[in-house]
């Protein structure tokens, strides 16, 4: 599959100087795991991260997607991030704090040269970028379509928020946090303009599972395509609320079904359960079916 | 010569019975018109009394002799101060020569270190031993091999008459002026006295040493009074806080929480999950957070679990509570949790360990266990499964019930992260053998599932519902790319420090001497 | 020639870890490992191989190295050999 329309219902951090996380950060089932050197590392010990992702990266086989969170180019670290990581071919560059489409195309033209040096074929590598202040909320749109590497772009809440001089808070169910509800509904409305993914925040109460849940319900229903975390227990949770249920799957099948009889018919008006069919209903089952397919609770029967 | 689980096993063994190898789990039986052994005949008329004024009395009184074995139990874990009291005053006394074979050593065993030394002790038997003393067992040579036995092994043993116990002294944390001891009542209660409830009846002599001494008679009675001899007032027969040590809580550590995810679902799959079903769950964490997470699917299920046994632990009782389990057995009560439930609860039922375990019975309950799940310090691709000796050979385990319900349950399943530190938990051969391969059926690692190929019926069954199953080759495969290379074996000498005695008492494996640790390490490059 | 270096340290003494250090030493006297590790009797010559292949591509010849394992697999010892090399030559 295509790295674009790949599932990425979980996208789980590991600390990038952490030998035991970073050795079995990928057996929990996330759809896509980030070794972080960024934030979770001390400016003392970039360096070490450094070489240990570099060498999981090399050494460890990838059972799923695996990107690297640099430090920002604009630090004295994000540079030689890129310099010492790309060799070891990662699936993908996270950015963080990601203000505009020119640092994303600078971003471009290194992963380009590494490429071309390393003799890796072009494109390879792609790039997430993470959404942290209102400026690059403003140019979420200019990001997202910055290079043809875009995958995703993400929010990070925490940031945002103080960035906002507010705080991430809990919110309702109705919202979520409304400190965050503006800035989802823009990011998730500039990657789907864009044609790429959206990523929703950290839920960081490992013990509120309600809270988490109801989180990711509603960016669910808002468009994004999946929910950053940094728990392994949270997986389960995440996924289980991404993935289609086996009714929505039957209805969808149901639905399919009869519009191809119609086409076949030729007949104008399609119906199920006495309710109308129409063209968005069909492009909504469709999307139902690939999701579960790709989270694998549904084989697509052959012939169909 | 070689037994059929392809170990090499001396023709003989000094200080050991002869040796008849291990043949299958069910090859061997008792000889034909054999009787079951037992205590000596004793009368104990009207008007005498039984209560003794201290441990050195009741020694005299045992009439322990040099060369005679003694027993003790271990319900009180860790917390437990009788055996190490009792030993130390025989030892004063000057009584050479003893075998000792409590049902098992615990941490806190570590001083008898010194009258293994000075010729007290110059046997012993039991299911296992850690810590300094299983260092000190398998480097240091005393009278005669150690054996190691099943729970159910060690039942076997002594009612065929393979272990005699001389005198049994035992703990008890109730006990009346006339004998009848129970172990929920006093400050220092531990729950079910299975293990001492086998030695009350098949030891020549029984004395109860108890810090609840209460007037005749108790009530609940777990051992009856005809059963004792003597009883014997102490200060303290325990430490509370060493009962319920590593005090059983629900893990939060992800990797444990990951091999529940999939032992439940092995569960859930496999072909017996449905009403009335039997269980047992070892006590580590990832068999602790299983429950839980069984818990969720019998509720959705409406399915509840006939009976559970084994050590019971405190998640156990509240899904009795619940009606998620309809009957708990208890051999060995895990927590306070579990002590207080067999005591208000009937339908918290306290056995003994021929009921729980024995394989040489009119039938045991572990031979209607549906699953069990157990751990494991290492595996090989013949599914054979060691828990008793560790990286370096030296003996810091127990055979426990591992090797009694792996043969009973229709599908035991073994949960351990596949690699500990750079250690795979998948070798081409274990160290030593506790549990023969052929009576295990299920792997479950943190980084995928296998399923022993004599089990096809398993694996259909756990086939498309999204467990990462995979052969035991690739399970090894994947831990030694993962590490990077093959580990070295442990060198061992060609001397046979300990028996390990599958439970119907042929020998599965010996554990040799391992070669001492080179201090090197240097070199030039 | 000799290339010069100062006495340095990388990784941690965390469970799946290594700690390793490194020193010069006298010119000849070669390579000097001093590895502490609960699994030397499986991996002692394995790792004595590892990191002095990692120190002899670096053109290291002489040095003392302190390697206090806790588990790490062979990955983490690269990643924390290579460190403090680079850490030793800063």
């Amino acid at each position: 599959m295509q790295a674009r329309g790949k599932l990425r219902r979980s996208v789980m951090y590991a600390a990038g100087n952490n030998a035991g996380l970073v050795r079995d950060a990928s057996i929990y089932g996330a759809d896509s795991i980030i070794y972080d050197v960024e934030d979770s590392v001390s400016v003392y010990e970039k360096d070490s991260a450094r070489q240990l992702v570099y060498y999981a990266l090399k050494r460890l086989r990838r059972t799923c997607e695996v990107g690297v969170r640099i430090n920002h180019i604009s630090t004295p670290w994000g540079l030689d991030d890129l310099a010492s990581l790309l060799p070891a071919k990662p699936d993908y560059i996270r950015l963080p704090k990601g203000e505009s489409g020119e640092e994303i195309q600078q971003i471009d033209r290194i992963i380009s040269k590494a490429e071309q040096d390393n003799g890796f074929e072009p494109g390879t590598v792609k790039i997430m970028v993470s959404i942290e202040s209102p400026k690059g909320l403003r140019n979420a749109y200019e990001i997202a379509t910055a290079s043809p590497r875009m995958i995703a772009i993400a929010l990070g809440g925490e940031d945002f928020a103080a960035a906002m001089k507010t705080e991430k808070t809990r919110g309702n169910e109705i919202t979520g946090g409304r400190e965050l509800f503006v800035a989802r509904s823009l990011l998730v409305l500039a990657a789907k303009e864009a044609g790429i993914q959206a990523i929703d925040s950290v839920f960081s109460d490992m013990r509120d599972e309600e809270t988490l849940l109801n989180e990711v319900l509603l960016v669910k229903e808002l468009g994004f395509d999946g929910k950053s975390c940094v728990n392994p227990r949270q997986i389960d949770l995440i996924h289980r609320a991404f993935t289609p249920q086996q009714d929505d799957i039957r209805y969808a099948i149901r639905v399919l079904n009869v519009y191809e009889e119609a086409m076949q018919k030729n007949s104008g008006v399609i119906a199920l359960d006495g309710k109308m069919i129409d063209m968005p209903m069909v492009i909504r089952a469709e999307r139902v079916l690939a999701l579960a397919e790709a989270a694998g609770v549904y084989v697509k029967e052959v012939g169909k | 010569m070689m037994n059929a689980a392809g170990r090499e096993i001396p023709e003989s063994l000094e200080g050991y019975k002869k040796i008849i190898p291990y043949q299958g789990p069910f090859a061997q039986l008792p000889p034909e018109g054999a009787r079951k052994s037992g205590p000596l005949l004793k009368v104990v008329r009207p008007g005498a009394e039984k209560v003794l004024q201290s441990i050195d009395e009741a020694i005299d009184a045992s009439g322990l002799k040099d060369g005679m074995t003694v027993s003790f139990h271990h319900a009180l874990r860790n917390g437990d101060r009788v055996m190490n009291m009792v030993m130390k005053a025989i030892s004063r006394k000057g009584i050479k020569g003893l075998t000792l074979a409590p049902s098992s050593f615990l941490d806190s065993n570590d001083e008898l270190i010194e009258l293994f030394q000075d010729g007290t002790i110059v046997a012993a038997e039991a299911s296992g031993m850690r810590s300094r003393l299983g260092h000190f067992l398998t480097n240091s040579r005393i009278e005669k091999p150690v054996i190691f036995r099943t729970h159910g092994g060690r039942v076997r043993a002594l009612e065929c008459g393979e272990l005699k116990v001389d005198v049994a002294f035992l703990a008890a944390p109730a006990c009346d002026s006339y004998g009848n001891i129970n172990g929920v009542q006093g400050p220092t209660a531990c729950g079910s006295m299975g293990y001492a409830m086998v030695d009350a009846r098949m030891a020549d002599t029984v004395i109860a040493i108890t810090d609840h001494l209460l007037d005749h008679p108790l009530c609940p009675v777990s051992i009856p009074q005809h059963q004792v001899d003597f009883v014997v007032k102490v200060d303290s027969i325990g430490d509370p806080n060493g009962i319920s040590s590593g005090a059983l809580r629900m893990t939060s550590n992800p990797k444990d929480l990951l091999l529940a995810k999939f032992a439940a679902r092995v569960i859930e799959k496999a072909g017996y999950f449905r009403d009335g079903f039997g269980m047992q769950l070892g006590a580590g964490a990832a068999s602790i957070a299983t429950g839980k997470n069984l818990r969720e699917l019998m509720l959705r299920d409406k399915i509840a679990a006939g009976f559970a046994i084994g050590g019971i632990p405190g998640p156990f009782c509240d899904l009795l509570d619940e009606g998620l389990i309809r009957t708990l057995f208890d051999v060995q009560s895990f927590d306070a949790r579990s002590i207080q439930s067999m005591r208000d609860n009937p339908r918290h039922q306290e056995y003994d360990c021929t009921f729980y375990a024995n394989p040489w019975n009119k039938g045991a309950m572990v031979n209607k266990l549906d699953y069990v799940v157990l751990g494991a310090t290492e595996v090989d691709i013949d599914f054979n499964v060691n828990v008793i000796t560790d990286s370096n050979g030296i003996i810091m385990g127990a055979l426990g019930g591992h090797p009694d319900t792996c043969s009973g349950a229709k599908c035991s399943i073994i949960c351990a992260p596949l690699l500990r530190g750079r250690l795979p938990m998948v070798s081409d051969r274990v160290q030593t053998i506790s549990t023969p391969g052929e009576t295990v059926d299920v792997i479950v690692t943190d980084r995928g599932v296998a399923v022993n190929p004599r089990r096809q019926d398993l694996l259909e069954n756990l086939k498309g519902c999204g467990l990462p199953l995979m052969s035991i080759e690739e399970l090894r495969n994947l831990a030694i790319k993962l590490v990077g290379v093959q580990p070295e074996p442990v060198s061992v000498t060609d001397e046979v420090m300990a028996v390990v005695e599958y439970r119907d008492g042929t020998v599965l494996d010996v554990i040799r001497r391992p070669v001492p640790l080179s201090t090197g390490g240097r070199g030039s490059g | 020639m000799i290339i010069r270096f100062k006495a340095a340290q990388a990784g941690t003494l965390e469970s799946s870890d290594v700690l390793v250090s490194i020193a010069p030493a006298d010119e000849g006297s070669g390579i000097q490992l001093n590895l502490v590790s609960a699994t030397k009797q499986q991996y002692a010559r394995h790792l004595q191989k590892l990191v002095c292949g990692i120190l002899q591509e670096a053109g290291i010849i002489d040095a003392t190295l302190h390697i206090n394992d806790k588990g790490a697999i062979d990955c983490v010892i690269e990643a924390r050999v290579k460190t403090a090399i680079l850490r030793a030559r800063a």
